[in-house]
């Protein structure tokens, strides 16, 4: 019995890429318990900037919703939307964005909004929201989700936000001026693009999976790391916090 | 100056069959009394725009209000799926509607230009999306003064918008703050609107970073306490998450869909 689960492990590995007093653009689930997480832990300077609008907020539990109450009465400031998306993410004031999805690719670009054909969906999912402006205008992405041969494709059924394209300097000519994912956290490990090619290379395993486990669970033929490293495990100091924000 | 009168008169005055209707709050106010009084009085055949559908369009869809949904992120948030929007988009239930989405940022900025009277914005975005392909309101544009391509999207000019806010004094000036949302700019973007709000005071008190509209700008003003209720009203009343979490389970069936409409808002 290792007193962890793989959620906990995918908050705790995507918390420690915050640092303190960097600004981060969250989403609700697990970019919220990680930026959450990463603000009661080492990171007490963190900036959470949530989508509606709420500049600095410091919630002493998970908001259920991006627009909880709380979120507003904890901010620095309140901003209506066209700011939010216009002033402030846009011109590219964001340190570092989060982003879910039900598909990715080994380029990191993601799909949020269809499983299937789009005119005869298979799954509906809910869209866009503000995962393309995310995608294009953060200095960094952190993607999270978990791994399977279902979200893990060779071929996104729709392309919702774009992550490094076709390969190198496909952003460039796009006109996307943010880096990119630079980090996908999934249940068994870590994968970054690799500098040139730009394709994702796994290059930690959480503790307790294997390379052939990931490589199953990953549609394409998955590069691995020369140097492939171990997550750290859990803190009891960082299990305790993540679980107090869940109270 | 707007007329302060009661919500049923107000959406039989305001809102007709085919209306593109915008009813928005982004999780904070949203107009859930205002959207139960449209499905009372049988509205048909409208054109629902709104960033966060949520389940005030989930309800519309379900029973059939709709012809056109234009939104950025159809879920109920927090919780999952919509399903009553995802049984019309997938099975077609109770009939087939059509769709057209865009990102937040591209719907933020479409109310914008509604609002300032231009007929597009210009933003960075999409680019390199699926989403350039799917809707007839997103354009490449190249700026005349740098030749860097860009995004241009189509004002949106709904027909009526529709609001929930805190206050209203008696000459119909509407004060709503907390999460502000997109609700100025939608209200002037709108042919017509309508605000329901928690009371009518008899003077506002000036409030730093609350937005006011004032009544030569809006139609109509209806009392409608607690009428954002599950979302909340800041000030007011908190979020009811366990209904987010309940619909859930109400939506996922349609027999049990309809009859929970039937005794809680048609009934």
């Amino acid at each position: 019995m290792r007193g962890w689960d793989a959620g906990e492990m995918m908050a705790v590995a995507a918390a420690r890429q915050l640092g303190d007093g960097q600004v981060c653009f969250v989403g609700i689930g697990l970019p919220s318990q990680a930026a959450n997480l990463a603000r009661a832990t080492h990171a007490p300077h963190l900036v959470l900037v949530y989508e509606s609008g709420t500049i600095g907020a410091k919630p002493s539990r998970l908001p259920l919703s991006i627009g909880d109450g709380e979120l507003a009465e904890t901010a620095d400031t309140v901003v209506a939307l066209p700011e939010i998306f216009n002033y402030w993410l846009q011109p590219g004031r964001i340190d570092v964005g989060f982003l879910g999805a039900a598909q990715v690719d080994r380029f990191g670009n993601l799909n949020s909004t269809v499983i299937g054909d789009y005119d005869r969906p298979q799954t509906r999912l809910p869209g866009a929201g503000g995962a393309p402006e995310i995608a294009a205008s953060c200095a960094r992405v952190l993607v999270v989700l978990r791994h399977s041969r279902r979200s893990f494709v060779d071929r996104l059924d729709f392309i919702t936000s774009v992550g490094h394209g076709r390969g190198p300097g496909d952003r460039a000519a796009l006109g996307l001026r943010g880096g990119g994912p630079a980090l996908v956290v999934t249940d068994l490990g870590l994968m970054e693009p690799d500098p040139e090619r730009k394709e994702l290379v796994l290059t930690h395993l959480h503790p307790g999976t294997s390379v052939d486990q990931v490589r199953e669970a990953t549609g394409w033929d998955l590069a691995v790391a020369a140097d492939l490293g171990t997550t750290e495990a859990p803190s009891p100091e960082e299990l305790a916090a993540l679980r107090d924000l869940a109270r | 100056m707007a007329e302060i009168t009661t919500l049923p008169e107000a959406v039989a005055r305001l809102v007709h069959d085919g209306d593109t209707v915008a009813m928005e709050g982004f999780t904070h106010l949203i107009p859930f009394a205002a959207g139960h009084e449209l499905a009372r009085q049988g509205r048909r055949h409208l054109t629902l725009v709104r960033m966060t559908p949520d389940i005030i369009y989930d309800q519309l869809i379900g029973l059939g209000c709709a012809d056109k949904v234009v939104f950025s992120w159809a879920g109920n948030p927090g919780v999952g799926s919509l399903h009553r929007f995802r049984d019309a988009v997938e099975r077609g239930w109770p009939h087939p509607i059509e769709i057209e989405e865009h990102s937040h940022a591209g719907m933020v900025n479409r109310y914008v230009a509604g609002a300032s009277g231009l007929p597009f914005a210009v933003l960075r975005g999409y680019r390199g999306t699926g989403l350039m392909d799917r809707s007839p309101t997103v354009a490449p544009i190249t700026c005349p003064f740098t030749g860097e391509v860009l995004t241009a999207v189509a004002a949106l000019r709904p027909d009526v918008t529709v609001i929930h806010a805190q206050q209203a004094d008696r000459q119909g000036n509407v004060a709503l703050w907390g999460i502000t949302g997109i609700q100025r700019e939608a209200v002037l973007a709108a042919r017509r609107s309508l605000v329901t709000v928690e009371e009518v005071v008899p003077a506002l008190k000036p409030r730093p970073g609350s937005v006011l509209l004032p009544g030569w700008v809006v139609d109509f003003v209806a009392e409608a306490p607690g009428g954002s209720y599950p979302s909340y009203t800041h000030g007011y009343s908190s979020r009811d998450n366990r209904f987010y979490e309940e619909w859930d389970a109400i939506s996922r069936d349609r027999e049990r869909f309809l009859a929970w409409m039937e005794e809680n808002v048609l009934g």
